[in-house]
């Protein structure tokens, strides 16, 4: 063996080694069970995204101590899309060619549309924390998208079934604020009452915000002999309406919604904000999952988190504890596991319904008793 | 037709239209006598709300009883609203009074907006629940469903000021000078009358005037924050322009207009156009008489 043998069996090895090192990189990659997570990253909705992303990574971290799923340690690859739909499907292509299993994501209702069609051509599950857009589970055209946040219309749902069911009543006005917020709300709840043939909608009306005196439609709720008035908007209008509905002795019920369900109500409503029904978010802060994750969360970041990082951390856990009662990482196997096993979230037990909405995730309905709100169960 | 409910929705719009006359008068008189629009006006009377919140929230922990605390939180924030007028007007006015009119109008802007900001920094940009100081009257119980006390007290409160302040101006010495003030400042002044004086007056009296409007409103309202003089003075200064700015009765009579569009359109038609129903009637008012319902163009102004 000359010395230029030596050479070429010297590199023939190497390269061996290199391609070995290769295939058994490949193969570990192979090896780990991948979750995207997208969302606003940078730009001005940022706090969202991360929010989110810092829920995706906890609930990582958690599953990866004890020892992974299906034996396989889980892996977190992040997409930025800025919030923007025409960056979210660069988004959802990015993170496919990185091979994802399930994607937490997206954030904003609208890039999480743009790129659900792309998730759905590759047969991936997407589960959004955040995004509460109605249409996203009611269409029917996305069977691949879930979520841990409950729609738009949930809360109108809740107060008109907790008006027509729990309190009974038949004849009620639908009052707003004619903002975005308080009218989408109103208009589904017009919706819903009319469709529930149990009850009527005797007045529907938009009130101009800010406004000193609401006297004028306080007298017209009186007059259409409403039960119960529903109100979508935000707390200032909301005291000022009940406060003259009061003082002119009227008993109508008011019920609203997360706008109001607010401390400042009380405290600027006074008496008068006694008995008044409101929904808002499910009270999770005795849940010790929750306790959990927000001191771990204060422990890393020093600071309270933010807006959707225990949906976050609820639609992690779900997706990856989907994919362990499932056996693999198969479509079907995956969304069949969603709907039927529960799992253990900050947010309670949680499993989803045909549509994509998590059972046992959204809004209760609190009253005013005593100058606080409580939850009524 | 139901009367009840018509009965209703005028005393509705009455109460609503005596609060816009309360801070339209401070408006147009200022403007009677130096052809000024003060936008900071809405804010001093927000000013007046706070004092009075203030001041009602120390004497309820005295312990005095409501009357009183109304009575004196109303003369403190009367005081201090004052106060505020007199020293705006030295200070954003009166270096511009030889200026283009187009400068002290941008000065009146830029102190709405510092006033604004100045009490959301220095006080709260929180909704702060205001005390009803007025009391519920007895006597007003079997009509409560109908008018409230609070707003009989308001009612009332624009009549006597109203009837106050044409008193002033027609028969008193200050209210001579005002006028005289108000149809050519350079003669008066040959004949010796004290403009800076009378302008000083005039700006007291106008203030003083939205501080009341602020403390009634804020115990009809049950609420304030630092941005309610906003609305409050662009709906105030529209009734002025409706009734003739300038014009003393014609304030009054432009906010009660104002307010009963507003309360009718609302109870008859929809609220989801109320401000529609007001500045539709401004346009068409305008239109028909150019200077306002009971303004007389320019030949006599206050």
């Amino acid at each position: 063996m000359g010395k230029n043998g030596f050479v070429k069996v010297l590199i023939a090895f190497t390269l061996a080694l290199t391609l070995t090192a290769v295939t058994f990189g490949t193969g570990l990659a192979a090896d780990t069970i991948k979750l995207g997570a997208a969302g606003a990253h940078s730009g001005d909705l940022a706090s969202y995204g991360l929010s989110a992303l810092r829920g995706a990574e906890y609930a990582v971290e958690l599953i990866n101590k004890k020892g992974g799923i299906l034996g396989k340690k889980v892996e977190l690859i992040s997409g930025d899309d800025v919030c923007k739909p025409e960056v979210a499907t660069n988004t959802a292509t990015y993170l496919l060619s990185k091979k994802v299993d399930v994607v937490q994501g997206h954030i904003c209702s609208g890039a999480t549309k743009a790129a659900l069609g792309v998730y759905k051509d590759a047969g991936i599950i997407a589960m959004s924390p955040s995004a509460t857009n109605p249409a996203l589970t009611q269409s029917g055209d996305y069977p691949n998208f879930f979520r841990t946040i409950a729609s738009d219309d949930a809360q109108a749902k809740l107060e008109v079934d907790f008006a027509l069911n729990v309190l009974k009543v038949k004849n009620i006005a639908v009052l707003h604020d004619k903002g975005d917020y308080g009218k989408g709300l109103a208009e589904f709840a017009k919706q819903f009452i009319e469709k529930s043939g149990k009850g009527k909608v005797v007045l529907y009306e938009g009130i101009t915000p800010g406004g000193m005196d609401y006297s004028a439609v306080v007298q017209k709720v009186k007059r259409s002999k409403a039960e119960a008035v529903i109100f979508g908007g935000y707390h200032p209008e909301a005291s000022k309406i009940v406060s003259q509905m009061r003082k002119k002795r009227m008993k109508t019920i008011f019920i609203s919604d997360d706008g109001v369900k607010d401390d400042t109500f009380i405290k600027t409503a006074g008496k008068y904000s006694e008995g008044v029904y409101a929904t808002g978010p499910k009270d999770v802060s005795k849940n010790p999952m929750a306790i959990q994750a927000n001191e771990a969360h204060k422990k890393k970041y020093g600071a309270d988190p933010g807006a959707f990082y225990l949906n976050a951390v609820a639609s992690s856990l779900a997706l990856l504890t989907a994919i362990q009662n499932a056996g693999s990482t198969n479509y079907d196997d995956i969304v069949k596991a969603l709907r039927t096993k529960e799992v253990e979230t900050p947010l309670g037990m949680i499993k989803f319904d045909e549509r994509g909405d998590a059972i046992g995730v959204g809004f209760s309905v609190f009253q005013v008793q005593n100058g606080v709100y409580n939850e009524l169960k | 037709m139901d009367w009840l409910y018509f009965l209703e929705l005028f005393l509705s719009g009455l109460t609503k239209g005596s609060i816009y006359a309360l801070i339209a008068l401070g408006y147009t008189m200022v403007y009677g006598i130096i052809q000024l629009i003060n936008f900071a006006h809405g804010e001093v009377y927000m000013i007046g709300a706070f004092t009075g919140l203030i001041v009602a929230s120390i004497l309820t922990l005295l312990g005095l009883n409501t009357l009183s605390i109304l009575l004196l939180a109303s003369m403190a924030a009367i005081i201090y609203s004052a106060a505020y007028g007199f020293t705006i007007e030295k200070i954003a006015y009166k270096p511009l009074r030889q200026a283009p009119r187009l400068s002290p109008l941008i000065s009146a802007i830029g102190m709405s907006i510092f006033l604004q900001n100045y009490v959301m920094i220095a006080q709260t940009s929180d909704f702060m629940p205001f005390p009803s100081l007025i009391p519920d009257f007895e006597f007003m119980e079997p009509y409560a469903h109908i008018i409230g006390s609070p707003e009989l007290v308001i009612i009332l409160t624009t009549m006597v000021v109203m009837i106050f302040l044409t008193v002033l101006i027609k028969f008193t010495r200050i209210g001579k000078a005002m006028r005289a003030t108000a149809q050519d400042k350079g003669m008066a002044m040959l004949v010796g009358v004290n403009i800076d004086r009378v302008i000083s007056m005039t700006f007291i009296i106008g203030t003083a005037l939205a501080a009341v409007g602020g403390i009634l409103t804020a115990c009809h309202v049950g609420q304030i924050n630092f941005y309610i003089g906003f609305l409050a003075g662009l709906k105030a200064f529209t009734a002025a322009v409706l009734g003739g700015i300038g014009s003393i009765p014609g304030a009054v009579l432009g906010g009660l207009v104002l307010g009963l569009t507003e309360s009718f359109g609302t109870g008859y038609i929809s609220s989801d156009y109320e401000d529609v129903f007001a500045f539709t009637l401004l346009i068409l008012i305008l239109i028909f008489r150019p200077a306002g319902i009971l303004g007389r163009s320019t030949t006599q102004k206050v």
